[in-house]
């Protein structure tokens, strides 16, 4: 591309209230959300958490049981999908087998009152765009998993759409191309600067993707924020262990709020951590999440056994007994020499160290 | 794969024999040079070229494939429509029993079919021939074109229909620029389908037929109790061969699914 896009002015998607009810199954409860425009937000979290439904609220085949989705400041209520600027990527890419990769990057243009050589230059720059220019006349059904993803891609993004809306855009690729891919798509949204809003399971991708990541489940946002928000001050035990693994160490909470640093009565001691969200109120049960890279082991600290040592290349993760049967893991660089059945201490910052409330899961 | 047993081979060999052996005899004799039936005479196709000398076998011929044309054309139509409004992801009230109520004709007796349809037709006073059958015909076919689109349309993505929309496509383009080219190989197949059933009809086309309207069927049957001539096996033969053409294409057409 040699244009370089503006700055987008549009492509601010906001839910208000949202909900979605099948039924009897609330599929989508309450979602309130404001993205920016020009920005990638990723949707994380697990199938049947409502996120894909969000999705297909916003390209309209699906209408909010309650609750107003704006696009720039208009209220979507009622409009068909054939009418919304936004347009989607499909998780099964669900190109048109009847029409070749030309000829399903030209049917969004062909709706609109475009004449021919305008609907040839955009799809031949919609496909110089995802590098596919040599394979316009093949079907789909000649093509790889890779090149259908960009097929989808490109047709998606032909209409220019304020918000393009992808669903497990990397799902059906195979570890190493999805990796490739994942870097593509956002140097693409980087020059575009459309608004991207990205449904995905894999934590990995979300982070990698995102500006923001909302995690969801059972249909409600359960936090939002930028990956390293959501890795470093999870707001609960779900959003902690999603990101990456941690310890979770339960007890009692102490005095204390949110913004402060709180004391939490567990059966190892009393341990002091960073309350970010609110866990609860003294007296209350709470959780300490801790990241094993946070948790040093050394001379002093929490006394404990080193079950065994496991070498990974960039770090070693061990696995500590602890005095109430417990095991922590913990990681380092390598090198350090502990050998297994060797009495260790664990120690780590409070401010590394996160207070979540005990409930909700 | 485990071979067949030859047991199995000749049970098989049996089926077929008892399915296609009065077939072919049929077809061998129309190439008898005797008049008699069941005395061979040497190889000739002198009753295909009389053929087209007995003028009321030509006619009813001719309008056989009108009315096949007709109808089929007509229960290709609705059928379709049928199957579209019956697709299994619409749900509404009584589906389940609209949808009964469309496969129905396929397993009512015909007798009772062409009877009701003749009740109706002297009801309302409509003065029986050519439109009579194809009106019935295109009844009793409807429910066949329409099982086999809805079979295909089962297969079909729903995401291609909600990617057309989303695309920009409102619901009669949706359907005009992807539904329909991706289930044309159903709908044909269901025409052809319908097209050999009403070829073949002889028990509804005698019951709302008239005068100036009879059917290759009706015609052959009529003669048929006068004696069976080499000219009636003629036809006959060339009645299966357009039938199996049809039967044919119908069936290539089903099986290149999701192409």
């Amino acid at each position: 591309m040699t244009t370089p896009a503006p700055p987008p002015a549009t492509g601010r998607l906001r839910f208000e209230a949202i909900s979605k009810r099948f039924d009897t199954h609330l599929a989508v409860d309450g979602v309130d959300l404001d993205l920016a425009p020009g920005a990638v937000f990723c949707l994380l979290g697990p199938s049947g958490c409502g996120k894909s439904t969000l999705l297909r609220l916003t390209a309209g085949f699906e209408e909010p049981s309650a609750g107003r989705i704006l696009l720039d400041g208009q209220d979507l209520a009622g409009v068909p999908p054939h009418r919304r600027p936004v347009n989607m990527m499909f998780q099964s890419y669900a190109l048109f087998p009847h029409r070749d990769v030309a000829r399903n990057v030209a049917y969004g243009l062909e709706r609109e009152a475009l004449s021919r050589s305008e609907i040839a230059a955009r799809v031949a720059e919609m496909l110089r765009l995802v590098q596919l220019e040599a394979l316009s006349t093949r079907r789909p059904d000649q093509l790889s998993g890779g090149q259908r993803q960009r097929v989808a891609l490109a047709r998606a993004l032909a209409k220019r759409p304020r918000v393009l809306l992808l669903d497990e855009p990397l799902g059906a690729l195979d570890r190493a191309l999805r990796e490739e891919t994942q870097a593509e798509l956002r140097a693409l949204q980087r020059r575009l600067g459309t608004t991207f809003v990205v449904v995905t399971h894999d934590p990995a991708e979300a982070m990698v993707l995102a500006d923001r990541i909302g995690v969801m489940a059972a249909g409600r946002l359960v936090q939002v924020g930028p990956a390293a928000e959501l890795y470093e001050r999870p707001a609960t035990r779900y959003v902690a262990g999603l990101l990456g693994d941690v310890n979770l160490i339960e007890g009692r909470l102490g005095e204390g709020g949110a913004g402060t640093l709180r004391s939490l009565d567990t059966p190892l001691g009393p341990l002091r951590a960073f309350d970010h969200h609110g866990a609860g109120a003294a007296g209350a049960p709470g959780l300490l999440a801790l990241r094993p890279e946070r948790l040093t082991l050394g001379s002093e600290g929490l006394p404990g056994t080193l079950l065994d040592a496991t070498y990974l290349g960039e770090k070693i993760l061990y696995r500590v007994g602890m005095a109430d049967g417990r095991v922590l893991r913990a990681s380092g660089a390598p090198g350090a020499g502990f050998s297994a059945g060797a009495p260790v201490h664990l120690a780590f910052a409070p401010e590394a160290a996160s207070l979540l409330p005990a409930e909700p899961a | 794969m485990s071979r067949a047993h030859p047991l199995a081979w000749a049970a098989l060999g049996l089926g077929m024999v008892f399915l296609y052996g009065p077939i072919l005899l049929l077809v061998v004799y129309s190439f008898n040079a005797s008049r008699l039936v069941t005395v061979w005479a040497g190889f000739s196709t002198r009753w295909y070229a009389g053929l087209l000398d007995n003028g009321p076998l030509v006619e009813s011929a001719l309008v056989t494939l009108k009315v096949a044309l007709a109808s089929a054309g007509l229960a290709t139509m609705l059928g379709t429509l049928a199957a579209l409004a019956l697709d299994g992801r619409r749900r509404f009230p009584g589906r389940p029993l609209l949808t009964g109520l469309v496969y129905a004709p396929m397993v009512m007796p015909e007798v009772i079919t062409g009877l009701s349809l003749l009740l109706l037709f002297v009801g309302l006073g409509i003065p029986r021939g050519f439109w009579t059958i194809v009106i019935a015909h295109a009844t009793f076919t409807l429910c066949f074109v329409a099982v086999v689109v809805q079979a295909r349309l089962r297969h079909l993505d729903r995401s291609l229909l909600e990617a057309a929309a989303d695309l920009g496509a409102a619901p009669v383009t949706v359907f005009r620029t992807v539904t329909l080219p991706l289930i044309a190989p159903a709908v044909i197949a269901g025409f052809l389908l319908a097209f050999t059933l009403s070829m073949d009809d002889l028990v509804i086309a005698s019951f709302v037929s008239g005068p100036g309207a009879t059917t290759l069927p009706m015609r052959l049957y009529s003669q048929v109790r006068l004696g069976v001539t080499p000219e009636i096996n003629a036809i006959s033969t060339l009645l299966i061969g357009a039938v199996s053409l049809a039967v044919l294409g119908a069936s290539v057409l089903t099986a290149r699914r999701g192409r």
